[in-house]
């Protein structure tokens, strides 16, 4: 399958294309560095994503901001905003408390990235 | 009238920052006023993450970039006001404030660092036609609603601008089940970052208009729908090309203006070029005593430049008031020359010491060129890029003894050189 993308590292935005089936990234172009082929070989086999998103907290309005602790597979995205969304928690919260376990079994916690008092 | 040594107006990453840098240089009579209900800005409701790579080595949230800083003000028993608006700033000093604690206030201070920010151009400025319903925001706004308000401002989007903060929108509506229809870029680029294209944009399938506007907004009670349209290279709407998106909400981002009223009633010089305070390298501006720093001075795309900008600030404004800052003696102008718009500082002293840096954004998207610096039309600095684009702020630092002599010197010219097709 033929894969289109874009470099993230830097301004100059590379256009990558490349080939995968199923196995083996190749025919890997457009990239004008190292840190390019790098980047087209796990965002095609492997991206994974950041995901920050918010909580509900107890008695208040105001949602408590919270993050994955490490990147998370991309697939995962909103599978995991859902069990996110349905989670509150009590005050008071401190930065880096783990608000959900091991979350959907991908060994990767979401920890609050505010504190509540 | 209550008298401090150095008073810090906003408590945002620039106020805190040059809190912060104004303690480690030995001040110890610091007042923060900071209008909101607490400390950390903009940054309380910049919940994804990104921040600090330059200043912490890894990638944080907005707000545990902000509580780092918030943690050392704290640490050091800075004081600070929230809930404090500040009314008026006298070229005195003489900073008068008002808050429902203490009722209305006017402080003197010894220096005064003014760190504002920026706020967002509404849609008042971009004279768009259409009707003026509810269901139109700046981009910063729903961000608000969204990240601290819990509320959500609508489920059908558009957005106009693809600058960062609209960018970061359109992934967190759609993260919190809104659908984004499309993000429209008048310019045939984005200024947003490439990560935050892809990131936001891509990885949900939301298109990228460029070349196109915004040109009818519809609704009576609320926002029905946009009319987007195909520009020209006049940037003029191209008639036969408007097509219909309904929506329920507008977001707009669409650049930002540094919040300068009240350096103004100080009679602090502006430039045009940032829309920001005239500084030195001390970043000192045309009023003795008053500095300026971070997105009231001029906007930043990286929070880090913000507070190492902020934390210079704050150390200058603690020598000022110990009297040991060097006498600003004559000042040599800093020109832009072909590429280089929004400069900062505007004047170099002629006793200048340890490195000066220099800020400009690019004028347009230049690829291969040279960044370069002269000193009355000699050459002493030359540096090959890779890219510029306007989005990117570009940072140049040049040691003092570099710029010598500076004491005759007529101007700095800073340039941007392209390579011959």
């Amino acid at each position: 399958m033929k894969y289109e993308l874009t470099c993230i590292n830097c301004p100059m935005g590379c256009r990558i294309t490349a080939d995968y089936d199923g196995k083996e990234v190749t025919n890997i172009q457009g990239y004008t560095c190292a840190r390019g082929k790098a980047y087209a070989q796990t965002e095609i086999t492997d991206p994974t994503r950041m995901v920050t998103a918010l909580v509900g907290v107890e008695g208040r309005r105001a949602p408590l901001s919270v993050k994955t602790r490490s990147p998370i597979r991309k697939p995962l995205i909103f599978d995991a905003l859902d069990v996110i969304r349905k989670t509150t928690v009590c005050a008071p919260v401190k930065i880096g408390d783990v608000v959900i376990e091991n979350l959907l079994g991908s060994g990767v916690d979401v920890i609050a990235t505010e504190n509540v008092d | 009238m209550r008298n401090t040594d150095i008073l810090i107006i906003g408590g945002g990453p620039a106020g805190l920052a040059a809190a912060v840098g104004a303690y480690e240089a030995g001040a110890r009579d610091i007042l923060i006023l900071e209008r909101e209900e607490r400390l950390g800005g903009i940054l309380k409701q910049c919940i994804h993450n990104g921040f600090g790579l330059h200043t912490f080595k890894e990638e944080l949230t907005g707000p545990e970039y902000a509580q780092r800083f918030i943690d050392k003000v704290e640490a050091y028993q800075i004081p600070y006001q929230c809930e404090t608006m500040v009314l008026d700033v006298s070229p005195e000093k003489v900073v008068t404030c008002v808050s429902r604690k203490n009722g209305l206030e006017h402080i003197q201070a010894k220096a005064v660092i003014l760190c504002m920010g920026c706020r967002e151009r509404p849609r008042g400025s971009l004279a768009t036609p259409g009707e003026r319903c509810p269901g139109v925001y700046t981009a910063g706004t729903a961000q608000k609603f969204t990240n601290l308000e819990g509320m959500m401002p609508g489920k059908e989007v558009v957005i106009l601008g693809s600058g960062d903060i609209g960018l970061i929108m359109a992934r967190r509506m759609t993260f919190l089940g809104a659908k984004v229809h499309a993000c429209v870029e008048l310019m045939p680029f984005s200024s947003g970052l490439k990560r935050n294209i892809v990131q936001c944009l891509d990885d949900f399938g939301i298109p990228l208009l460029l070349s196109h506007t915004v040109v009818d907004i519809h609704g009576r009670e609320h926002l029905e729908g946009v009319t987007v349209a195909e520009v020209g290279p006049d940037l003029k709407p191209i008639p036969g090309t408007e097509q219909y998106f309904p929506c329920d909400t507008l977001l707009l981002s669409v650049g930002l203006i540094p919040e300068n009223e009240l350096s103004e009633m100080a009679g602090v010089e502006i430039a045009p070029s940032t829309s920001g305070a005239v500084v030195d390298e001390s970043l000192q501006t045309s009023v003795a005593g008053i500095f300026s720093c971070g997105n009231v001075l001029h906007v930043h795309d990286l929070v880090d430049f913000v507070s190492e900008e902020a934390t210079k600030a704050g150390a200058n404004a603690w020598q000022y008031v110990q009297g040991s800052l060097p006498e600003s003696g004559r000042k040599v102008p800093v020109q832009m020359g072909f590429g280089v718009g929004g400069i900062v500082p505007q004047f170099v002293s002629d006793k200048a010491e340890g490195n000066v840096s220099f800020m400009f954004r690019p004028r347009n998207v230049y690829r291969g060129a040279r960044v370069i610096v002269e000193l009355d039309g000699t050459q002493i600095l030359s540096k090959k890029t890779m890219i510029l684009a306007p989005g990117e702020m570009v940072n140049l630092s040049i040691p003092a003894e570099k710029l010598q002599p500076l004491a005759d010197a007529q101007a700095i010219t800073v340039r941007i050189e392209v390579p011959e097709a």
